[in-house]
């Protein structure tokens, strides 16, 4: 791949291609010192509870924590992407997820190799090599991303556009003009349609002000185009005005 | 581009709904695809959500709805394409006693090429040390072996342990679970690291196997010239023979990983390549530190006590007796029987 593009592009099978948002530098560093943060934490808490160990086996007890301090370092992250499918506490917070890069979902094995990996990514010190080489690579890999065949990505919650709710049930008074409502859907291009569409869907979004303000003047746009009768504008609010040239449009796709 | 928005969408919201229902039940593992029926609904409402984002595909508009559906489609994907190889849940005792020996044996040419480097360089550490060559401390980590003769070390040795049975006492006694732990955290690291170097084209992993083999050749001219060869192998077969091994199966993997990166012999990408060797350096790198927990412990009860606490043949038979099953294991553990062969033909 020549150059370098913030999304991992896959093509299913089914003909269909979608795409998943790579991660950048400062959110993976982020999560990177939360996750630091909490095995901190963590570690801190298991060493009070295996202090009583010390007053009755001092040996074990030391022997204990050598062991549980370096599972700690290098197992924990392994742990937690293995049971919270490419997740860590950092990720989660940062809303990241490591995935393999065709879009499968990870193996045992990959979640190892990214991690002990680590030993050459952090060379010669704070992850520069890593960092260095995810700058360079179009899917932002650290080595250990590389030799795993995983990439690091935004999750994105999405939801369906409740569109439907949106154009349905409100009585449209540009019905009553079918011809103008035809040279209303001629003079909207694609893009004006789904601006309106997208203002509407997302007015619980806006606040107050601003809504009024965007309705006003896409409500302006709109009449500057086609010129409806007064009587059928009569007495119709800005967001009205949109609902009906939303409608309008959409309905005329038929 | 789609007509009719808003019939689409209310003909189509209750598949993709039901899809991401199902998707999360498959994630909670509250149900799989192992079922035919329901593997095919589910399968079915994928596919009915692909053709959707498709006929989504060609336009510039409804962006939020597009993201959505690719969303809903790659999760789909992640679970359906990948349910084949999600069917089998680890089993420990068949990983180790099938898929780890298997592994090594896959990829035997790093493990070669591991032990032919280790004896070079060992070959190279007892020249330096024949020739007397002065700074010793920049071939042997361990103090003790720089500052005293090998006959010191073995008269101070036993003359401590003399004293230890005549008091009864034990001068490990309080250490030896750290030390153990000490030496599993350094041995296991110092593996993973021969592993991690290979994606310096593998150069990481030579010097780092190199260096062990030069400290190793060095370690044993000095106390075989110095007519100690039974204490030697005394001290280092019982957790030597497990230990050495398992540094170079980190080796083996660090090989393995630079070959893949380099690429030679193969006309497979990059991608391809790593993708077909991951399995097996996960599987000998997590091999390799499970026998080192077994030589830390090793090294910490048992290698450290010499005469008389511990009689020399001793502690030589176990070495060597654990050096042939550890070989046994890699080598012939986990292969097909015969006759189990001929039936699978």
């Amino acid at each position: 791949m020549s150059s370098r593009s913030a999304t991992l592009n896959i093509s299913t099978p089914e003909g269909v291609t979608f795409s998943l948002p790579l991660a950048g530098p400062i959110t993976r560093s982020l999560a990177f010192f939360i996750d630091f943060a909490v095995m901190s934490a963590a570690w801190n808490l298991v060493a009070i509870l295996i202090k009583p160990l010390f007053f009755l086996m001092q040996d074990l007890a030391l022997g204990v924590a050598v062991l549980m301090q370096f599972a700690f370092v290098e197992g924990m992250r392994m742990m937690m992407e293995l049971l919270w499918r490419g997740q860590t506490v950092g990720k989660k917070l940062m809303g990241l997820r490591v995935v393999d890069e065709q879009g499968l979902k990870l193996r045992a094995s990959q979640v190892v190799i990214r991690n002990l990996l680590r030993f050459v990514d952090m060379l010669p010190l704070f992850y520069a090599l890593g960092g260095l080489v995810s700058l360079f690579n179009a899917r932002a890999q650290r080595l250990g991303d590389l030799a795993a065949g995983t990439v690091v990505v935004r999750t994105v919650k999405t939801q369906p556009p409740d569109v439907a709710a949106v154009l349905a049930g409100k009585f449209n008074s540009f019905r009553e003009c079918p011809h103008i409502e035809a040279r209303l859907r001629q003079k909207v291009t694609p893009e004006e349609a789904q601006l309106a569409l997208n203002a509407l869907v997302r007015r619980d979004d806006l606040d107050e002000a601003a809504r009024h303000k965007l309705y006003e003047e896409l409500a302006t746009h709109f009449r500057e185009k086609v010129k409806f009768p007064d009587d059928v504008v009569f007495g119709l609010s800005d967001e009205q005005y949109i609902r009906n040239v939303v409608e309008t449009v959409f309905r005329g796709r038929k | 581009m789609i007509a009719d928005l808003k019939t689409f969408i209310e003909r189509e919201r209750p598949h993709w709904k039901e899809l991401e229902r199902e998707l999360e039940k498959i994630r909670e593992h509250l149900a799989d695809l192992s079922d035919l029926k329901y593997a095919r609904h589910v399968l079915g409402l994928y596919q009915r959500t692909s053709s959707d984002l498709a006929r989504l595909q060609g336009s510039s508009s409804e962006p939020e709805l597009r993201a959505y559906l690719e969303n809903l489609v790659g999760s789909g994907y992640a679970e359906i394409h990948s349910a084949t190889r999600d069917r089998r849940h680890f089993r420990p005792w068949q990983w180790l006693v099938q898929t780890f020996p298997q592994a090594f044996r896959r990829q035997i040419w790093g493990f070669w090429m591991s032990v032919a480097l280790t004896l070079v360089g060992a070959l190279l550490g007892a020249f330096l040390i024949s020739k007397g060559v002065e700074g010793r401390e920049a071939i042997y980590p361990f103090p003790h072996l720089v500052h005293q003769t090998p006959s010191e070390r073995v008269a101070r040795e036993e003359q401590r342990g003399t004293e230890a049975v005549s008091k009864g006492r034990d001068d490990l006694e309080g250490r030896k679970a750290t030390f153990s732990a000490e030496l599993m955290r350094n041995n296991i690291s110092v593996t993973f690291r021969a592993m991690a170097f290979g994606m310096t084209w593998g150069i990481g992993t030579l010097l780092i196997l190199f260096y062990n083999g030069v400290v190793l050749g060095a370690v044993v001219f000095d106390y075989v010239s110095d007519g100690q060869t039974v204490f030697m192998l005394g001290w280092l077969l019982p957790h030597g023979s497990v230990e050495i091994p398992a540094i170079l199966l980190g080796g083996q993997a660090g090989l393995i990983l630079g070959r893949a990166l380099i690429g030679w012999g193969t006309p497979d990408s990059l991608r391809t390549r790593f993708r077909k060797i991951t399995p097996d350096l996960a599987t000998i790198a997590g091999g390799a530190a499970l026998l080192l927990v077994w030589a830390g412990i090793i090294e910490a009860f048992f290698s450290q006590y010499h005469e008389p606490v511990l009689p020399y043949w001793v502690k030589i038979l176990f070495g060597a007796v654990q050096l042939v099953a550890l070989a046994w294991f890699l080598f012939f553990c986990g292969k097909p029987k015969a006759g189990a062969d001929e039936l699978q033909r």
